[in-house]
């Protein structure tokens, strides 16, 4: 595995556990499809959260939020009802969520979680 | 999450309008949004205010930015919008105090590093900022001089945007370079500019005063002189006349008569501006960017001779965008001189025919309507035909009387109309050139008298809003102040012979106000009156 792999990997397994600590239901993680992937597919009252990880070594290219582009955005609203039709369930509210981290060294990452961002 | 307010004004024409910049900092995906009717050049400030914040050394905040612009409906345009965005993001993320901005106002735009560079129309720009209450303005150091003029404001001049943002900080020097400094105006206004037209140091003539105290003067030793016209004197005597009324004058006659060169010597015989004058002129001149950098106040009556191949745009005004005034506002209270007049585009011209009654040049345009004051004295010059040979029989010009007709015919008869004093130049003789040696006046002399006359027709005219003679309306003329009883009587002939117009009585009054205030007469007399009507008519010796 690559570093940056390596460093995605245990960027998810952070954020899956910074939501789960914030009281989000976890139902899928990196679910794929012919579209793309999915990173954390979550469940928060009666809201389904379609969440992106992002993370980064460093504020050297900006804070990792920024790499969540307009088109990105669009996909993960395309790959939730897939997500949705593919699990034949509904829900009230769809969500899209994004975790962005950055690596601080020694294991710990510091972690932003922006609700409804598309 | 946060929220900072700045201001700064839009400028429409040479009216400051004054603008709330609200910056926002909400939860959200990183991003700036500009809402506020910005034009290309204000959207473009979100990447150059990006790079300037990030290359001062601050951070960026990595949040939702949302900047509005109030009023919404106003349309903004230009660069100079970019300081105050930059320190009303910065106030919203926390990195300013909020204190440091009230009554204030920001104007500059900023260099990717970071740079405060100069904008134009600073002038009316923080003048229609003192009018709202602000008593401080921040801008570039090269502007500041400039928005010292206006009394009563505190001007900080910034050379980057970290100097900037340790002023409002209160931390000189902290974040490097240069810091800001409060600008204190040597106080131009007072010190070279009298508060009306009483004071006597005004009698010297304008091109002799061009240097200014503290600055490097520019030599003065070859400044034309009036009294270098010879054997021009009905010439010198109309231009005398149009300085002291601010009547319009066209002057037509053979090459070599001498027409350019009496133009150009009419700014050395008119008084210099006074003090509400020359913040308007210096204004206009601010919109448009042809201010001098180190002494940013105009004092002398401008003077503007624009080439005849010149468009309609580039003579009243307008341009995409930012409407800039034309040569007609760039002459505000001095001369426009169009040499060639025929020449000139026919419409050019026409164009000039609502300036020369209104006073001001208004510029329509969707959504906003732009004034510029255009309170000019027109000068037009003209050869009498095309082929410009017709200096005497024998000099062999061979334009038929219908050529000549159709060239003068250029300039329409309604301009003509409205130009009050028409000197017909002939070409001098040797005799008349030694001659007139003895009797030709020199630039001081005759400033001195226009001077007097002015003062004159500005003391009758007190508690109006008119200045010189050319201004005063015909009603109130006629009501108020009219010529002594009986010395009408060669104008009201002239009018039973279908000479003069209804509207030429009432311009033929003015020069003859104007004449009498020449010769320090209290009342027209008849012969000035004989006078004026001999100028309006244009004598043919």
């Amino acid at each position: 595995m690559r570093a940056k792999d390596v460093l995605g990997k245990s960027g998810e397994q952070a954020a899956a556990e910074y939501l789960e600590a914030s009281g989000l239901r976890i139902l899928d993680r990196n679910w794929r499809c012919a579209d793309g992937e999915i990173d954390i597919v979550a469940v928060e009252r009666h809201a389904l959260v379609v969440c992106e990880v992002k993370s980064r070594s460093g504020m050297r290219y900006g804070s990792p939020l920024e790499a969540v582009s307009r088109a990105k955005r669009a996909r993960l609203r395309r790959l939730a009802i897939l997500w949705l039709n593919a699990h034949g369930v509904r829900f009230d509210q769809v969500r899209i969520d994004v975790v962005g981290l950055v690596y601080e060294g020694t294991g710990g990452f510091t972690i932003e979680h922006i609700r409804g961002v598309g | 999450m946060a929220l900072a307010r700045t201001y700064s004004v839009a400028l429409i024409g040479i009216t400051g309008h004054v603008v709330e910049v609200e910056a926002d900092i909400a939860n959200g995906l990183p991003a700036m949004i500009m809402v506020g009717l910005p034009d290309t050049a204000l959207r473009e400030a979100r990447d150059r205010i990006r790079a300037a914040i990030v290359n001062s050394g601050e951070k960026w905040p990595p949040h939702k930015i949302t900047v509005g612009l109030s009023p919404a409906s106003l349309p903004k345009r230009g660069s100079w919008f970019d300081l105050s965005i930059a320190v009303g993001i910065l106030a919203a993320a926390g990195q300013v105090p909020r204190a440091a901005l009230d009554g204030a106002m920001f104007f500059g735009e900023l260099g990717l590093d970071g740079r405060l560079r100069p904008v134009r129309g600073v002038l009316p720009a923080v003048a229609a900022a003192a009018e709202r209450g602000f008593r401080r303005v921040m801008v570039a150091e090269a502007n500041a001089a400039e928005a010292a003029l206006v009394p009563d404001v505190q001007v900080v001049a910034a050379s980057t945007l970290a100097a900037a943002l340790d002023w409002l900080c209160g931390t000189p020097g902290l974040r490097g370079g240069r810091p800001a400094a409060e600008c204190k105006g040597r106080d131009l206004l007072g010190e070279i500019l009298p508060d009306g037209p009483d004071t006597s140091d005004q009698a010297v003539p304008a091109s002799s005063r061009r240097g200014l105290p503290g600055t490097a003067a520019p030599v003065t030793a070859a400044a034309p002189d009036l009294a270098e016209l010879l054997g021009q004197s009905l010439a010198r005597r109309g231009a005398e006349v149009c300085a002291a009324g601010g009547h319009h004058l066209s002057l037509l006659g053979p090459p070599g008569a001498g027409k350019t060169m009496l133009a150009e010597r009419i700014p050395t015989i008119l008084p210099k501006l006074d003090r509400a004058a020359a913040l308007e002129v210096t204004s206009i001149h601010s919109v448009a960017g042809t201010l001098p950098e180190q002494v940013p106040l105009l004092t002398d009556p401008p003077f503007l001779a624009p080439h005849h191949t010149a468009t309609k745009a580039a003579i009243v005004g307008g341009g995409s965008g930012i409407i800039r005034p034309g040569s007609a506002s760039l002459a505000h209270r001095g001369v426009l001189f169009l040499d060639e007049a025929p020449e000139f585009a026919r419409d050019v011209l026409d164009a000039l025919r609502q300036p020369l009654e209104a006073g001001e040049v208004v510029v329509a345009r969707s959504g906003v309507t732009a004034r510029f004051p255009a309170r000019f004295t027109l000068i037009l010059a003209a050869n009498p035909c095309p082929c410009a040979r017709a200096a005497g029989p024998a000099e062999g010009c061979s334009c038929s009387p219908a050529m000549r007709r159709r060239y003068l015919g250029r300039i329409s008869g309604p301009l003509l109309d409205r130009v009050d004093v028409k000197i017909e130049l002939e070409p001098v003789g040797r005799t008349e050139l030694l001659n007139d040696r003895n009797f030709a006046e020199s630039s001081r002399a005759v400033a001195l008298r226009v001077l007097q006359a002015r003062e004159r027709a500005a003391h009758r005219l007190r508690g109006t809003p008119w200045r010189l003679n050319a201004e005063v309306p015909g009603s109130e003329l006629r009501r108020t102040w009219p010529p002594a009883p009986g010395s009408l009587r060669v104008v009201e002939r002239s009018l039973e012979r279908g000479q003069i117009s209804a509207r030429g009585v009432v311009k033929v009054i003015r020069v003859a106000w104007t004449v009498a205030d020449l010769a320090g007469r209290p009342r027209p007399t008849r012969d000035d009156c004989a006078m004026a009507l001999g100028l309006w008519l244009g004598v043919r010796r």
